[in-house]
């Protein structure tokens, strides 16, 4: 079976202010799609969305995995369903070193049924799996001790997102600006990387401002947003369009939408 | 009253049995006297006094306890020590309700000449040495009505005496157990003779984790020039036991100590830890971990008294509270005239774990010399949402997300426990008890 990631006319507010209003997308497995739009458009909302922050709070439509109704489902649920979102901005947990977090993450996330307290994976087996990819990454084995994204500077943060990636193997994963703030040589491997993480079955989302991660992973679909809306979807060409000449003609076309996303950033200027 | 009293009431008439069943040079038992009327003169500490202010003991009824001369043959078996796994011990001491119920040392060591057993036991034995130190250090009898009921009571205990030169290469392990309703007015002191170390690991528990009872205690700990000494106490009693004691040391020239207190047990406590620098060059380390629930209330007064030159002094506490429990840390580093070149550091971070939980911490410096470096801060906050929710993003249910972040939190004083055992036990002991939140 082909899994498949649907969301239906999903309307988002954070702290009562609407920012999605009435996305539709259906992602499957093994699919590369390109999320662009302007800052402030509701990207990351989407993303925060489908893994359910509990600030994010969805005021109608429907997220599902399958048959299963997403919404109903906690934050670990659904990244032990198979759901992933690489964070545009990382958090720091100070105290808690990267490998023993990713061991307890691996260890639910691939036994989706195990209950707290229940034995971790071997620790020679996750060792090796966790050294083989860090080394794919050209981490140094020392970042295993340290503390998960504390002190972190900006492509260490976005390097341990694609190991945690590497790591869980979701079947969606959402990966929100994962090439900012990284060099050009940084941007290639992480590029490469993701390619090779994700070519096997994943369907990604892919949300991004660069061309690179596009070259090595060339979206089937492109969607832009735009004030909470998907305006448009086309093929790659239309990435590589907004790539090469901005959301000019986009703004120009949605004129509803490209208000909607003024009033949202002008209010968030505001607060 | 008759000769086969089995219990002793903390009145006149249970004082004078008391004194009648001790077995002990008579400068002791006048200075028990002596103790007794002051505490007969004296009233329980109140609201306004600073200590107390944010400490409520108007439900502490001394009378609803007695010492216990009965003592049972063993511990109970409820009772499961969380310091002593995994690690060879030198030896060890058992306590329960205040009385020795096992004891051992290793011959290697008593050939030495250290002394180490239940401090009733060596009572007569080794009087003189106890003349110049027990009850002498920086103990003070009349801070308060609990530091009188204690000398005038104390009994139970630990006695530790190192040698000059003797480093004792094992930990040594000290369980003070509590029945449920019952009182320990247990004594620890530690004597470390010049150039010599040790490793005491002392831990306390009750039958039941909900158990009540009394406990006023003191720990004395002498650490002589040179001396280097890691003590750790875990305190764990249940949830309705009171907890007063005064927790001093005493270091001379070039002395070290490791000194680890985590608290985790208790209705309520009241906990004066001071530690004194006295020699010149002497070193001190403090790291405090205090997890709290329910409505348990821990009031802990540091002080950091450097009364010679050249010492440091590092104090790091830190507390998880959930529900409605509260701490009170009240740090001081005191810096005598002649102190030069202190170098004093305190800290206090508090993690709220729930709306409810309250943590109060007042820092203080009180600096005669001018040539001093001392730093203190502290920080309370709740536990960062974002930062649960994306370690479930990553798999982890809530549940294991807090408990991720509350280990986290105590990583930085776990970094500095240099005995893994300690750190494994404290680790699994606080994990163990954080709930889920929602
Ligand atoms: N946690 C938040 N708190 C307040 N406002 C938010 C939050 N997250 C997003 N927003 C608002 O939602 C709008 C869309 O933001 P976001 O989804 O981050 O856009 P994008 O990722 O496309 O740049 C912005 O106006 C932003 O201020
Ligand atoms: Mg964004």
């Amino acid at each position: 079976m082909t899994h498949k990631l649907t969301i239906e006319n999903l309307h988002v507010s954070v702290d009562d202010k609407p920012i999605l209003r009435g996305v539709n997308l259906v992602l499957h497995e093994g699919e590369t799609h390109a999320l662009m739009g302007p800052n402030g458009s509701g990207k990351s909302t989407l993303g925060m969305a489908i893994m359910g922050h509990p600030k994010y709070e969805v005021n109608s439509g429907t997220i599902k995995l399958d048959d299963q109704d997403v919404l109903a489902l906690s934050p670990d649920e659904r990244a032990r369903a198979g759901l992933f979102m690489a964070f545009q901005r990382p958090v720091a947990i100070p105290g808690v070193k990267m490998a023993d977090f990713l061991r307890h993450s691996t260890t639910n996330v691939r036994n989706p049924n195990r209950q707290e307290g229940e034995d971790l994976i071997p620790m020679k087996e996750f060792r090796k799996e966790l050294t083989d990819n860090m080394n794919k990454l050209e981490m140094d084995v020392q970042f295993a001790r340290r503390y998960v994204n504390d002190g972190f500077s900006g492509g260490e943060m976005k390097r341990a997102e694609i190991l945690q990636l590497a790591m869980l193997q979701p079947t969606f994963a959402i990966l929100d600006e994962t090439d900012s703030g990284l060099d050009a040589d940084a941007v290639r491997l992480a590029s490469e990387s993701i390619a090779e993480i994700g070519r096997a079955k994943m369907g990604l989302l892919i949300i991004t401002h660069h061309d690179k991660l596009l070259i090595h992973n060339p979206p089937e679909f492109t969607h832009v947003m735009l004030g909470g809306r998907i305006v448009e979807t086309g093929g790659i060409e239309l990435a590589e369009e907004l790539h090469a000449s901005g959301y000019e003609r986009i703004r120009a076309a949605y004129p509803d939408a490209e208000a909607q996303n003024e009033a949202m950033s002008s209010s968030e200027v505001i607060s | 009253m008759t000769d086969t009293m089995t219990t002793a009431d903390f009145n006149q008439a249970g004082f004078e049995a008391f004194l009648a069943s001790r077995r002990e040079p008579e400068w002791m038992l006048a200075e028990r006297r002596q103790a007794w009327s002051q505490f007969s003169d004296m009233q329980w500490p109140g609201r306004r006094d600073e200590e107390w202010m944010r400490t409520d003991i108007r439900l502490f009824k001394l009378r609803q306890y007695h010492l216990a001369f009965d003592p049972l043959d063993a511990l109970p078996s409820e009772i499961i020590p969380l310091l002593d796994s995994h690690i060879t011990l030198g030896g060890h001491v058992h306590t329960v309700d205040g009385n020795c119920v096992s004891s051992a040392i290793a011959e290697q060591w008593t050939q030495q000449g250290v002394v180490f057993g239940s401090l009733d036991d060596l009572t007569e034995e080794h009087a003189d040495r106890f003349q110049t130190t027990l009850l002498k250090g920086s103990y003070d009898r009349q801070v308060d009505r609990f530091a009188a009921l204690h000398s005038s009571f104390w009994s139970g205990g630990q006695f530790l005496y190192v040698p000059r030169g003797v480093h004792i290469t094992e930990p040594l392990h000290v369980l003070s157990a509590l029945t449920d309703g019952a009182a320990d007015l247990g004594h620890t002191l530690v004597v470390l003779e010049d150039g010599a170390s040790a490793t005491l690991l002392a831990e306390t528990a009750s039958e039941q984790e909900d158990s009540g009872g009394l406990h006023c205690g003191a720990v004395e700990l002498i650490v002589g020039d040179g001396a280097s000494l890691r003590y750790v106490n875990l305190q764990n009693w249940g949830s309705n036991v009171w907890h007063f004691a005064q927790q001093n040391a005493v270091l001379g020239r070039e002395a070290n100590l490791q000194w680890t207190s985590a608290a985790i047990g208790s209705r309520l406590a009241k906990v004066n830890q001071h530690v004194t620098l006295a020699g010149e060059g002497a070193n001190s380390q403090v790291n405090g971990v205090l997890f709290t629930q329910g409505r348990q209330h821990l009031s802990y007064h540091t002080l950091q008294h450097h009364q010679a030159a050249h010492c440091s002094s590092d104090f790091l506490y830190k507390s998880a509270l959930q529900d409605k429990s509260q701490t009170v840390w009240r740090g001081m580093i005191r810096v005598d005239e002649g102190a030069q070149r202190t170098d004093g550091y305190q800290r206090n971070d508090n993690l709220l774990l729930s709306n409810e939980a309250r943590a109060d911490s007042i820092p203080g410096l009180e600096i005669e010399a001018d040539d001093v470096r001392c730093t203190h801060g502290s920080t309370s906050g709740m536990v960062d949402e974002e930062l649960i929710y994306y370690a479930m993003c990553r798999g982890f249910t809530r549940k294991e997300a807090t408990r991720l972040i509350v280990t986290g939190f105590f990583q930085q004083i776990f970094d500095r426990i240099t005995i893994d055992s300690v750190r494994d036990a404290l680790g699994l002991a606080i994990a163990r008890r954080v709930r889920d939140y929602e």
